[in-house]
């Protein structure tokens, strides 16, 4: 099987990427999702309040992902579901399996990775305890909820104040279980603040900051948690414990891009998003791969996912049909002061339009602050914030004039308090 | 009537049922849980170890390296996984490095072959990610790895295949003497017996005790692990253990037989038999120990962590024997470590009890040594891949993406002889939610096959033991 | 008079709001602009919002189907609509948009399927 462009995972990012290459003139295009249909998490997050940036409007879940799915119709893009990539290599092939195709390899021109992310689970935040039944994370128990029709409790602690915790808190309380408490370790919430407001306050759920699960009881199922306040360090402090009976232990505790495939291509990655490093049309170390959405870094928005995941099918479309530039000035985004990590990680000037949205994660929250970006150390912009915090993206917007009198260079952005 | 009743289905009891089905004899296996390996079996280091550890003279000097030596034809008939990547014990000073001769001297007696003291320079050689502070290392070639629940899952299909009674879900709750034997009463059924073996591990002590006045007390030992991700499995090439202190052979780093870093365990004498909890204080110090034997130790790929319990006894040795005053009941108990390497060759030291005691036992014909383990999807070859999807569509999907596991791999797992009931025996067969994302994305899918499979609602279905209930009813039954 | 604590939502800020009401008199303290004024005022006169839940689904391989209401309900009328929607039975086919029940609980809000299933 020969295409043009395989993009790999049919959700918010895939379904973008995949319409935008159609629109600026790939051919051949085939998308691969695993799941049985398309859409990918949207169609387990059934509430609303997607879409304001690209739509306007407040769109749920599915709603937002079946504009796009329509559009994929419309435009005649081919893909395919209950399909899993098994592997993808170097020279840009890409094996798949699915029931009626067997075991089969493509070869593309151009790669798109937008497989998304993983939550992280118990294991990997070291909760100890027993291991009963009744630990969820957040998103499964979403799935379990929302898709399956099932319920996944009745008392129910949720640790981590992630977007999808919130979101579960509210919609566990609406099918009449009860959410005892959000506990967070961080002093600060990484959900965003309407959904503490509409999902916490509007149900008087507590919420716990610089709280965290220390023990879990129940050898069958979960018979109750024990929370404790953490110090500066985010140690326990003794004589804080306190024990909550309930059913179930839900974890918003961070998501996880899912880079497996993109590793065993060998496909550097970098440490401080855990996603591919991209440059300026979302291409990542191997030429004519390219990776957009939570794939390369997690954002908050999906808006922001769609908008990305535009610049990889454009940047693909370039690249297949040769008008990628890959001499000339590049600049390299490194993490000035309070900032965490900045995508894309490098812009070849060249290929600019006319502008470039960088996103990028603080590190705390300042109020009052500016966001300076330096060029060769010089101030080229200053953004006044009134509040940044790590739980919402950031994005800077450039002009390629404002970049385009300077040679190979890297441009910092730092965080400077007011 | 059967002519034996073998009490627990772990690694022991199902190795013995294997053994046993090599002869003419009506065999039960009879298990309180409801998968077979479900207790000790599942929580332990999966390491076969060589067999210098125990004081020669004693039975676990006898059987661990007759055992170690029995993995290789016996993984090849039961397709289990099994390597024999050998293991180091590091020692860190002098003192260490004279400890070292005396398990060198001890494997010698107790007929380990292969073993080596290597200098500093030739271990870090082998293994560049040991700790530089070594001394030097003892190197035993025959130290290898396994899937603990797989070997006995395996051992358990194959004695059921050889005409084994396997009894899952049944609790002993009284053994009776009579004329012909024993009359074993569970919370389910009733079992006549001419003849016991006591394996219930654990609990041997309570089973011993119903017919035995020679009281036996079982100690549970905790041990606690951390699992790591494949991505750091090969941190380590060799299963590398420290010296052995009083409480056991210490913190080991090991890589696993399916290519996971597993860590632990510490050593903790318990009262409860079942407080199967880890803690942070057990938890930090296996990694604050573990750390002393390698370079890096990137605990943030951790993916789970778990805790065992071995049974332990005041006699500090294996108990294989009849019971005194009590004719034809044998005991198999205080199997701790090296029990799993040790589970072959008690498995002959038994029968050899049993043909004192019943003279006459005859070998079958027909007895089938192989049992054939579900295919492992990912790692056939691209024309094999196409042949089972073609055969069987089911194996053309992924359910467990982590592990790459298909659905023809799941169904396969609950149609076995011992079949898979649970999400966790599901797990435990074939590797489904054991990966990075431990069963988040496959779950849901995982317990819609069961249901479907076994033609029962997906809220009947459990994770585990008996009430681990996953879901607690249909949406909109609970609105208020 | 009574006094009301409110977090703003209208932009990441996320002002501590304190709404006193008096009879005809609303005053918003602790708002940075004039979007949180008016959500001050909002909170406390009329406060609503946009349900979204799921009602049973027959004729389909999905056990559940997404459904929102077209518009946003009073706030104190969410439970007693979830409720009511909790009851409800739907058969595929169903397109994104289709009117599932009209003017739930006399709010004049319109509940609406928010997918597609053949």
């Amino acid at each position: 099987m020969k295409y043009d462009l395989v993009v790999v995972g049919g959700g918010p990012a895939g379904l973008a990427a995949a319409i935008e290459a159609r629109k600026n003139g790939v051919e051949r295009i085939v998308l691969i999702e695993r799941d049985r249909e398309l859409g990918g998490i949207l169609q387990q997050c059934i509430h609303n309040g997607f879409g304001l940036h690209v739509f306007g409007e407040q769109l749920t879940g599915p709603e937002y992902a079946e504009r796009f799915i329509n559009e994929l119709n419309n435009l005649k893009i081919e893909y395919l579901t209950n399909t899993m990539v098994l592997e993808i290599n170097d020279k840009k092939e890409v094996y798949i399996l699915n029931q009626e195709l067997g075991f089969r390899r493509i070869e593309a021109k151009a790669i798109i990775l937008s497989m998304g992310c993983r939550e992280r689970t118990r294991g990997a935040i070291g909760i100890p305890g027993f291991r009963p039944a009744g630990i969820f994370t957040a998103g499964t128990a979403q799935r379990f909820i929302n898709i399956e029709g099932y319920m996944v409790g009745k008392k129910v602690v949720i640790l981590g104040s992630g977007d999808i915790g919130l979101i579960m808190a509210r919609r566990l309380t609406l099918e009449g279980a009860k959410v005892l408490a959000v506990v967070e370790l961080m002093p600060y919430s990484t959900g965003l603040t309407r959904n503490i407001v509409q999902c916490l306050h509007d149900y008087n759920i507590p919420l716990f900051f610089e709280h965290t699960v220390i023990d879990i009881k129940g050898k069958n199922r979960v018979e109750g948690v024990t929370i404790a306040k953490v110090d500066n360090n985010r140690v326990p402090i003794r004589g804080t414990e306190v024990f909550y009976e309930c059913d179930t232990l839900l974890l918003s505790v961070g998501l996880i891009p899912e880079n497996e495939l993109s590793r065993n291509a060998g496909i550097e990655i970098d440490a401080r998003t855990s996603g591919p490093f991209v440059n300026e049309s979302m291409e990542t170390s191997i030429e004519g791969i390219f990776a957009c959405g939570n794939v390369v870094h997690v954002h908050d928005l999906v808006d922001f996912v769609t908008q990305e995941a535009q610049r990889a099918g454009r940047g693909a479309a370039r690249y297949i049909k040769g008008e990628a530039i890959d001499n000339g000035v590049v600049i390299r985004t490194v993490n000035g002061n309070g900032i965490r990590y900045i995508v894309p990680q490098k812009l070849r000037l060249e290929n600019l339009n006319d502008e470039i949205n960088l996103f990028m994660r603080v590190d705390n929250i300042y109020n009052n602050c500016r966001l300076d970006v330096k060029l060769d150390g010089k101030i080229i912009k200053s953004f006044k914030k009134r509040k940044v915090t790590p739980g919402e993206m950031e994005t800077v917007k450039l002009k390629k004039s404002d970049l385009s009198t300077y040679n190979d260079c890297s441009l910092s952005i730092e965080v400077v308090k007011e | 009537m059967f002519d034996v009743a073998i009490i627990g289905a772990g690694v022991i009891g199902c190795s013995i049922a294997r053994e046993l089905s090599k002869y003419n004899l009506n065999v039960a296996l009879i298990e309180k849980e409801n998968d077979v390996g479900n207790v000790t079996t599942k929580a332990n280091s999966a390491i076969i170890h060589a067999g210098y550890d125990a004081k020669p003279g004693t039975l676990k000097g006898k059987l661990n390296a007759k055992g170690n030596l029995m993995f290789d034809e016996l993984c090849r008939e039961l397709e289990v996984p099994f390597k024999r990547v050998g293991s180091l014990v590091l020692a860190f000073d002098d003192d260490e490095m004279k400890t070292l001769g005396k398990l060198y001297e001890q494997g010698i007696q107790n007929g380990v072959p292969e073993l080596y003291i290597l200098s500093k320079e030739k271990v870090l050689e082998m293994d560049p990610n040991i700790s530089d502070n070594i001394k030097g290392a003892l190197y035993a070639k025959t130290g290898g790895i396994i899937g603990p629940w797989e070997f006995t899952i395996a051992l358990a299909e194959n004695a059921v295949e050889n005409g084994v009674n396997i009894f899952l879900s049944n609790e002993v709750v009284d053994i009776e003497k009579k004329d012909f034997g024993y009359r074993i009463i569970t919370n389910k059924d009733t079992y006549d017996t001419k003849y016991v073996v006591n394996c219930a591990g654990l609990y041997a002590d309570k089973i011993n005790n119903m017919v035995s006045n020679n009281k036996m007390e079982i100690i549970p030992r905790r041990g606690q692990y951390y699992l790591l991700d494949k991505t750091v499995g090969n941190l380590v090439k060799y299963v590398i253990f420290q010296c052995p202190s009083k409480l056991g052979k210490g913190v080991l780093v090991t890589p696993t037989v399916h290519g996971n870093l597993l860590i632990g365990p510490d050593a903790e004498d318990l009262i409860d038999k079942t407080a199967l909890n880890t803690t942070s204080e057990g938890l930090n110090f296996i990694v604050e120990v573990a750390r002393r034997s390698v370079k890096t130790l990137p605990l943030n790929m951790a993916i789970t962590n778990f805790a065992g319990l071995r049974a332990r006894t005041e006699r500090d040795d294996f108990i294989i024997e009849e019971a005194v005053d009590a004719k034809g009941f044998i005991n198999v108990a205080g199997i701790e470590s090296p029990g799993l390497s040790s589970a072959p060759a008690i498995s002959l030291y038994v029968i050899d009890i049993l043909k004192n005691i019943a003279k006459k036992i005859e070998k079958k014909e027909n007895f089938n040594p192989y049992r054939r383990a579900i295919p492992k999807f990912i790692e056939l070859s691209e024309d094999e891949k196409n042949e089972l999807v073609k055969k069987d569509k089911r194996f053309g999907k992924i359910i467990c993406r982590c592990e790459s596991i298909t659905e023809g791999e799941i169904v396969s797992a609950i149609h076995r002889n011992v079949g898979a009931r649970t999400v966790d025996a599901v797990k435990r067969r074939v590797r489904a939610g054991m990966g990075r994302c431990q069963g988040g994305f496959c779950s849901p899918r995982v317990i819609e096959i069961l249901a479907r499979e076994l033609g029962v609602e997906m809220t009947e279905i459990e994770k585990d033991h008996e009430g681990s209930y996953i879901l607690t009813g249909p949406t909109k039954s609970e609105v208020q | 008079m009574k006094r009301h604590e409110f977090v703003c939502i209208m932009c990441p800020m996320g002002c501590n709001l304190e709404v006193l009401e008096d009879e005809d008199v609303i005053l918003v303290k602790g708002n940075q602009c004039k979007r949180g004024y008016e959500y001050g005022v909002k909170e406390i006169s009329n406060p609503t919002r946009v349900l979204t839940s799921t009602v049973i689904l027959k004729n389909s391989y999905l056990r559940r189907l997404p459904v929102k209401s077209d518009g946003e309900i009073p706030k104190g009328m969410i439970k007693d609509c979830v409720k009511f929607l909790s009851k409800i039975e739907v058969s595929a086919p169903v397109k994104m948009g289709d009117v599932i029940h009209k003017n739930i609980l006399g709010t004049g809000v319109d509940i609406v399927s928010t997918r597609t299933v053949e």
